[in-house]
């Protein structure tokens, strides 16, 4: 199989991801979103690795899952304590930090 | 290594503003006496800088010069020509009338907190820019100069929004909002001012290498220091920008009136008197000693702005229904005068303006001062609320009458002198220049003697009916300032002893000569 | 003895300077310091007077040099002064009629309060008169002629509560300062034109010069003295400083300060010999001013300002004398001492009238009063008999002069100069008839003053008396004197003389003037002797309504300078706020509203946040590519 076909499959992950992203209100989904376009992301850098017949794509998709779960800790604490203050998981609802 | 007697003329007062701050909130009175005391212990030791300095000797004395920044050969390096030594005497004179007028200009309303310390303040403030004006008269490097020339904004800004006149029409929040429209816009025109000049100094400094003002001058006139004549004219326009908004010279003189007018009298006095004068020296200094080729080429158009500024401003103060407002904009009427005498590059000229400096610092002193006591007296700076002062309080009305006509150049004043002088040394170079300038003695006179007819001529007002007399200590302001008006009016030889020498530098500067006469008058002496 | 000249001058300045600085304490004893310091000035011109005369003629003149005023490169101002016959001459009749009007201030003045500060401004005069005909250069002589312009606006504004006073006196040093212009420029072109402003130097190389720079200087020197000596077109001044006391317009506004323009022609008549044509300018305002402040001097009803249009037309006689060149310059002078005396004399005679009639002004409100004050009555019309020409009185001898010389000058210009000076003569004997008859003779037609008391006219004091009648004395005898002490040959080594080609005889020339003074009394004898004068004035002819008005003079400043003035600062006062104040508020403006909508763009939402992070990357790598492509 073509490994091109890798490719494309993940910009298409990635925009849906991105899309997502813009377009969710709800913080959960947007995270989740978020980890689509990672993912996306990893799937290109394994595709790569194996089109170019190293491992370098591989190492940095480690890096990434690394990265995401560090995200994952950090943004899921964020997101429980808006919304024990806010009692809302919704994104618009945190627009205060504007002048 | 001799005695640095210029660093500590800047050096006291700058400690003494911090003494001066430091001083608890309960102990006010105290506070006073010691920053006059300092202001005195200043003027003390700008005497023995006009003491030790020789007339006939080296251009720049009593130097010093140490290596500050040495990876861009920035140095802090000092020394006095007759021209800064005339400034530095000017500044210490009139520090200490400015606190004594101002003795109690920034009293805390109420008491009610322990730790508002705003006298101190207000007297530190005053002394912090009194270090910084001497020190920017002796600095010979463009660096040092440049940001002593900044950095007396901080002071100045705080002095004008901080503490307003509270003689003011409409509510209080009105008046606060004025005012600091005012500070703000001194700011943000000194700040632009002083933001192209950073351009045109580091410009320099990638032209010549280092930032000597000594260097620099020896280099350009022995011929080692090549510019281009693009470049200099592009770094002289960017020094005399900075310059020009300080003066202030049309079109750049909006923020004066505003400055002046919100601020207290001896703030304004502060403003115009002294902190305005660091720009015409600055253009004697460094436009003219750096730049002199691209001076020369910008002086048609300068000496037009100038004309402008004398006339313009007359006329405006002529309009004027506000009292301080019409000061402001006479002030900016004569530094027309003080910017024409530079660029008419003769000597009378020269020699004038620096007199003028000088002079018009008193005259305005004087004039502004009593013009507080009459403002603090009614609560009003408008004209039309006074009227007949002169019937119940004719010491203050004569103290304002020789101010103004001080203001107007009275000869046996002292602004007479340095007038005619920069009238005659205009007209030597460019006769119809000097016609022009000559209509703003009949416009001075208009708006001086219609001041003074309404305020102080005529039926008196029921509200000035009350008026109180000039008080010991307003008195002990006013009549050194009139004492030494009159004397440098009729006795000038002091003055011009110190400043001839530094105008013959400047002439040969530039490479200008007098115009001669026509008809030279071959045996004056036998004539006689 | 050319030591003391410094001292005429501080006598009176330390007058000056002790009596406004020293309070209240000296209220009483004040009046007396002024009057004693400017006897001690005249003392000391009597006796410098006298060393003179003992002197050669053409070693008279005396130097004392102080110190160096304004010592600056190339350019050399002392503070010097020179005495010689011109100035010897001002020196005594400043003095003298100084002193004497001092001492008549002392019984005028009696009842102001403020009468140590009159004094002290008296005494200011004094010193700054003294400086400017005592000057040995141009920018001294200037410090003296602006310090006169001083003591004028502070002495006619005296009165300051009087709103009309503190306009005359603002006026005044306003228009005084137009001619100063004329001055200031004149000594910027001397600069220039010889490196020096001294007289000395600067008279001695005139004629060195070329004409177009002498017609310059001359034509400012004019200025000057238009301005000074309130000449056409500077002249509206004067007829409004008769707010000042009494006493002032005496002094300063009919014997000596407004005679400085004369003194500054003739002083520079090296300058104007050698510029014919800024001679026939200063002749031709002096013939318009001549019959200028006659005409004026018709119509006003106001005792004062008749003899103040008077004062302007016989200074125009002066000024046209002066402008006439050799010929003229010593009548100039002559008629300036006797006018001196005799207007001196006119005006304290009016201001004692004016003390016995609650100082009530108008003219038609007198009459009859020969009865009640008969020492002014005849020391008064001394006075008009002599500025009327009457023979054998000063002011013939020395109006004849100048009528003469007028003729001298020769050609169409000659008749034509001699011709108005006679119609002026005319004039004069008509308007001072007028003055006399309305305010001596006739029926009493006095009116009860404001407050409603009506006036018990009296004799002044005697420290009033005095000095009238001794200014009556000088007014009979001083112009036989000069004629016949050899008056011309005193001053000639500092003018020059030369007879000139009169076209007529002198004969003839007094013949005529005797003859048009006599009818010029006629014509008023007969307009008000004959019929009873209307209290309220008459509508008049067109001429006559003008010529109250000051001949319209007034209403065309006011609507060209006044009115457009204000226009002007008005307007600029609103260009300043909007158009050069606009456009910088204006630029602070736009920065403010740009980095507002630039604010918006902050929404605090994520997603719009997310947008923007999205859309700058895609464009990055847009850009790379292309970057690559190329």
């Amino acid at each position: 199989m073509n490994p091109v076909n890798y490719l494309y499959l993940a910009a298409l992950l990635f925009t849906i991801g991105a899309v997502g992203v813009l377009i969710r209100r709800n913080a959960i989904v947007v995270f989740m979103c978020v980890e689509l376009m990672l993912n996306a992301c990893n799937l290109a850098f394994v595709t790569f690795s194996r089109m170019h017949g190293n491992l370098d794509g591989q190492i940095i998709a480690f890096f990434t899952m690394v990265v995401a779960a560090a995200e994952v800790v950090v943004g899921l604490a964020i997101i429980v304590s808006v919304f024990r203050s806010r009692h809302s998981a919704s994104v618009d609802d945190a627009s205060l930090m504007k002048l | 290594m001799s005695f640095p007697l210029l660093t500590v003329t800047a050096a006291v007062p700058a400690v003494g503003a911090i003494l001066t701050a430091a001083v608890p909130a309960g102990r006010r009175t105290a506070a006073k006496w010691l920053a006059l005391l300092v202001s005195l212990a200043t003027l003390v030791l700008a005497g023995l800088v006009f003491a030790r300095f020789e007339p006939g000797g080296d251009r720049y004395q009593l130097t010093e010069s140490h290596a500050w920044i040495k990876d861009f050969g920035v140095r802090y390096e000092l020394g006095v020509d007759g021209i800064g030594v005339a400034l530095i005497g000017l500044t210490a004179l009139l520090i200490p009338f400015v606190m004594l007028a101002g003795w109690h200009d920034a009293d805390p309303l109420e008491t009610s907190s322990k730790r508002w310390r705003p006298t101190q303040g207000f007297f530190a403030l005053i002394l912090m820019v009194e270090a910084m004006v001497i020190l920017s008269f002796e600095a010979t490097d463009v660096f040092l100069f440049y940001i002593l020339f900044e950095a007396m904004l901080i002071p100045m800004y705080f002095l004008i929004g901080g503490f307003g006149d509270r003689a003011h029409s409409g509510s209080d929040e009105n008046a606060a909002a004025q005012r600091s429209y005012a500070a703000v816009k001194f700011l943000l025109y000194n700040l632009v001012g002083g933001l192209i000049m950073l351009a045109a100094v580091i410009g320099l400094y990638t032209v010549a290498g280092n930032f000597s003002l000594t260097e620099i001058a020896e280099a350009r006139a022995n011929g080692t220091l090549e510019m281009a004549t693009g470049t200099e004219r592009w770094l002289f326009l960017g020094f005399f920008f900075a310059f020009a908004v300080k003066a202030p010279l049309w079109p750049l003189h909006t923020w004066l009136p505003n400055a002046m007018g919100e601020a207290t009298a001896p703030v304004a006095v502060l403003i115009t008197a002294i902190v305005d004068k660091v720009g015409t020296f600055a253009m004697l200094r460094f436009c003219l000693g750096l730049f002199p080729e691209a001076s020369q080429w910008a002086t048609p158009v300068i000496v037009v702005l100038a004309l402008i500024s004398i006339v313009y401003g007359a006329l405006l103060a002529v309009g004027q229904r506000d009292i301080k407002r019409l000061i402001a904009y006479a002030s900016i009427s004569h530094f027309g005068f003080i910017v024409l005498g530079i660029f008419a590059m003769t000597s009378q000229g020269q020699s004038g303006a620096t007199l003028y400096m000088v002079n018009h610092g008193i005259s305005t002193a004087a004039l502004m001062l009593v013009a507080g006591f009459l403002i603090s007296r009614r609560g009003s700076r408008l004209i039309a609320d006074y009227g007949g002062v002169q019937k119940v309080a004719p010491v203050l009305a004569g103290t304002f009458l020789i101010g103004g006509l001080a203001t107007l150049s009275l000869p046996g004043l002292a602004p007479f002198v340095s007038e005619f002088l920069v009238l005659v040394g205009t007209f030597a170079r460019y006769p119809a220049a000097g016609v022009v300038a000559t209509t703003g003695i009949v416009l001075a006179a208009l708006y001086v003697l219609v001041l003074y007819q309404r305020t102080m001529t005529g039926p008196v007002k029921e509200e000035v009916r009350s008026m109180p007399d000039l008080r010991p200590r307003e008195l002990a302001v006013v009549a050194p300032l009139i004492a030494v008006l009159l004397f440098l009016g009729v006795f000038p030889k002091p003055l011009t002893d110190v400043v001839n020498p530094a105008v013959r530098h400047t002439m040969s500067d530039v490479g200008k000569t007098d115009p001669t006469p026509e008809v030279p008058v071959q045996n004056v002496e036998a004539a006689k | 003895m050319d030591n003391l000249i410094a001292l005429l001058i501080a006598a009176p300045l330390l007058g000056a300077a002790v009596l406004l600085c020293g309070g209240r304490r000296l209220d009483k004893t004040g009046h007396w310091l002024g009057t004693l310091l400017a006897a001690v000035s005249f003392a000391t011109a009597v006796a410098l007077f006298a060393d003179m005369l003992g002197k050669g003629a053409d070693d008279r003149a005396m130097h004392q040099r102080l110190f160096s005023w304004i010592p600056v490169e190339g350019f050399q101002a002392d503070i010097a002064f020179q005495l010689d016959q011109l100035s010897m001459t001002f020196v005594l009749l400043i003095t003298g009629v100084g002193t004497l009007i001092h001492v008549y201030s002392i019984g005028y003045m009696e009842h102001d309060e403020r009468r140590r500060r009159f004094f002290g401004y008296l005494n200011l005069f004094v010193a700054a008169m003294l400086l400017l005909v005592l000057a040995d250069n141009y920018l001294l002589l200037y410090f003296g002629w602006e310090g006169v312009g001083l003591a004028s606006y502070l002495l006619i504004g005296f009165w300051q509560h009087k709103p009309s006073a503190a306009t005359a006196a603002k006026k005044a040093f306003l228009v005084n300062r137009v001619g100063d212009i004329g001055l200031s420029i004149a000594i910027m072109l001397m600069f220039t034109t010889f490196g020096t402003f001294a007289f000395g130097p600067v008279l001695a190389s005139a004629e060195n010069a070329t004409e177009g720079k002498l017609t310059a200087i001359g034509l400012m020197l004019l200025l000057a003295a238009c301005g000074k000596s309130a000449q056409v077109p500077l002249q509206s001044w004067l007829g409004d400083a008769m707010e000042g006391p009494t006493p002032v317009s005496a002094l300063i506004h009919a014997a000596t300060m407004v005679t400085a323009g004369v003194y500054l022609i003739v002083r520079s008549a090296d300058i104007f010999n050698a510029a014919p044509d800024a001679q026939l300018v200063v002749t031709i305002v002096g013939a318009v001013t001549l019959l200028f402040g006659a005409i004026v001097g018709c119509a006003k009803d106001d005792i004062k300002k008749a003899l103040a249009g008077s004062t302007m037309s016989q200074i125009g006689y002066m000024i046209l004398a002066a402008g006439l060149g050799p010929v003229g310059y010593v009548f100039a002078i002559m008629h300036l001492v006797t006018h001196g005396f005799f207007k001196a004399g006119l005006f304290l005679g009016a201001g004692s009238v004016m003390h016995g009639m609650n100082d009530e002004v108008d003219m038609r409100k007198y009459g009859g009063l020969r009865k009640y004050m008969p020492v002014t009555f005849i020391t008064f019309g001394l006075g008009y008999l002599a500025i009327i020409g009457f023979p054998g009185l000063s002011g013939f001898f020395s109006k004849d002069k100048i009528i003469e010389a007028a003729f001298a000058k020769g050609g169409t210009e000659g008749w034509i100069l001699g011709a108005v000076t006679l119609l002026g003569a005319a004039v004069t004997a008509y308007y001072m008839t007028r003055v006399m008859l309305m305010t001596f003779f006739g029926e009493k037609r006095w009116q009860p003053d404001a407050d409603g008391r009506p006036p018990h006219p009296h004799e002044s004091p005697k420290s009033m008396l005095v000095p009238m009648i001794l200014l009556a004395v000088g007014s009979v005898g001083g112009g036989a004197v000069f004629e016949f002490s050899g008056f011309t040959e005193w001053l000639e080594p500092v003018t020059g003389f030369d007879h000139g080609h009169a076209p007529i005889s002198a004969a003839a020339v007094t013949a005529a003037t005797v003859a048009v003074m006599v009818i010029g009394v006629g014509l008023a004898y007969l307009q008000y002797g004959r019929k009873p004068v209307p209290v309220v004035a008459p509508r008049g002819s067109l001429l006559t309504r003008a010529a109250r008005r000051d001949l319209l003079q007034d209403d065309l400043n006011h609507a060209v300078f006044v009115t457009g003035g204000t226009h002007l600062t008005r307007s600029l006062v609103y260009v300043d706020h909007t158009l050069v104040d606009g456009v910088v508020n204006g630029t602070a403006a736009s920065v403010g509203g740009l980095s507002g909508r630039l604010r918006k763009l902050q929404n605090g939402y994520v997603r719009s946040y997310a947008v923007s992070m999205l859309g700058g990357t895609a464009v990055l790598i847009a850009a790379t590519l292309l970057m690559r492509a190329v």
